[in-house]
């Protein structure tokens, strides 16, 4: 019986708490990435030509560890059962991928573009190695900030 | 030490290849961030610790693949991949390899 009250306690705490955190995520991620609109990403491993001369070319990372909450991780175990899209999971994966990218480009500031831009995703923690079951994944974006000598 | 992840370094030329350097590092998160990270798993959201971790590793594993590109007198490393395995409960691998170049 008192497992059951736990059970039922965790699943509500993992919905609203769950739902909150993901709401404020989405805000700032897109608010964020309103901001770095104007520095191309591209998954290009050639610049384009624009006859700009290279002042400085580097690399830049960024990565995120996002966990999925109880309630969506009871959901995903059910549609195991059931089969069928994973909608919880996808909105897990896409959140820590957007987030590394910011994170990446957050690092580039100041960089006219990033080429050759990868997002990798491995799943980490308690419950990597375990069957079935995917609690928290990492994120990793990185690529090759360049930095182009000043116009004029 | 210049670091790209594309096949050259823009704006230079390379005038010799050194060949693969490559660096990794394997690391267990402690007692305090698991206990945190099993809450976290309850709640959902970022778990800062792991994050913070694994930036901390990748860094010392590129630490150790540009120490063993100096040795190889180079002076950039182009065309960096990163991959990440988890090889134990708890413990991840971080590796990351490129090839060690000299430009002008």
């Amino acid at each position: 019986m008192y497992d059951l009250i736990i059970f039922l306690l965790l699943v509500a705490i993992g919905y609203i708490s769950g739902t909150i955190a993901e709401r404020r995520h989405y805000r700032s991620i897109e608010k964020r990435e309103q901001e770095i609109l104007s520095m191309p990403l591209v998954s290009l491993k050639t610049q384009p030509r624009t006859g700009r001369t290279v002042r400085e070319s580097r690399l830049v990372m960024g990565s995120a560890v996002i966990s999925i909450d109880y309630f969506k991780r009871i959901l995903a175990g059910l549609r195991n059962i059931f089969g069928g899209e994973v909608s919880s999971y996808a909105s897990l994966v896409d959140r820590a991928r957007r987030e590394a990218t910011l994170r990446m480009a957050e690092a580039a500031k100041g960089a006219d573009l990033v080429l050759n831009c990868r997002v990798e995703t491995s799943s980490i923690g308690q419950s990597a190695n375990k069957r079935k079951m995917v609690g928290s994944i990492e994120a990793l974006a990185y690529g090759t900030a360049i930095f182009y000598e000043e116009a004029g | 030490m210049i670091i790209t992840s594309i096949e050259s370094v823009p704006g230079k030329s390379i005038v010799e290849h050194f060949g693969l350097v490559a660096g990794s590092t394997v690391r267990a998160k402690h007692m305090g961030r698991d206990i945190m990270a099993g809450f976290k798993n309850i709640v959902g959201g970022e778990l800062k610790g792991y994050t913070e971790l694994l930036n901390d590793s990748r860094s010392e594993a590129v630490k150790r693949m540009l120490t063993q590109a100096e040795q190889k007198g180079a002076n950039a490393v182009i065309n960096v991949r990163f991959s990440t395995s988890s090889v134990a409960q708890g413990a991840a691998e971080l590796y990351v390899y490129g090839t060690a170049v000299m430009v002008e």
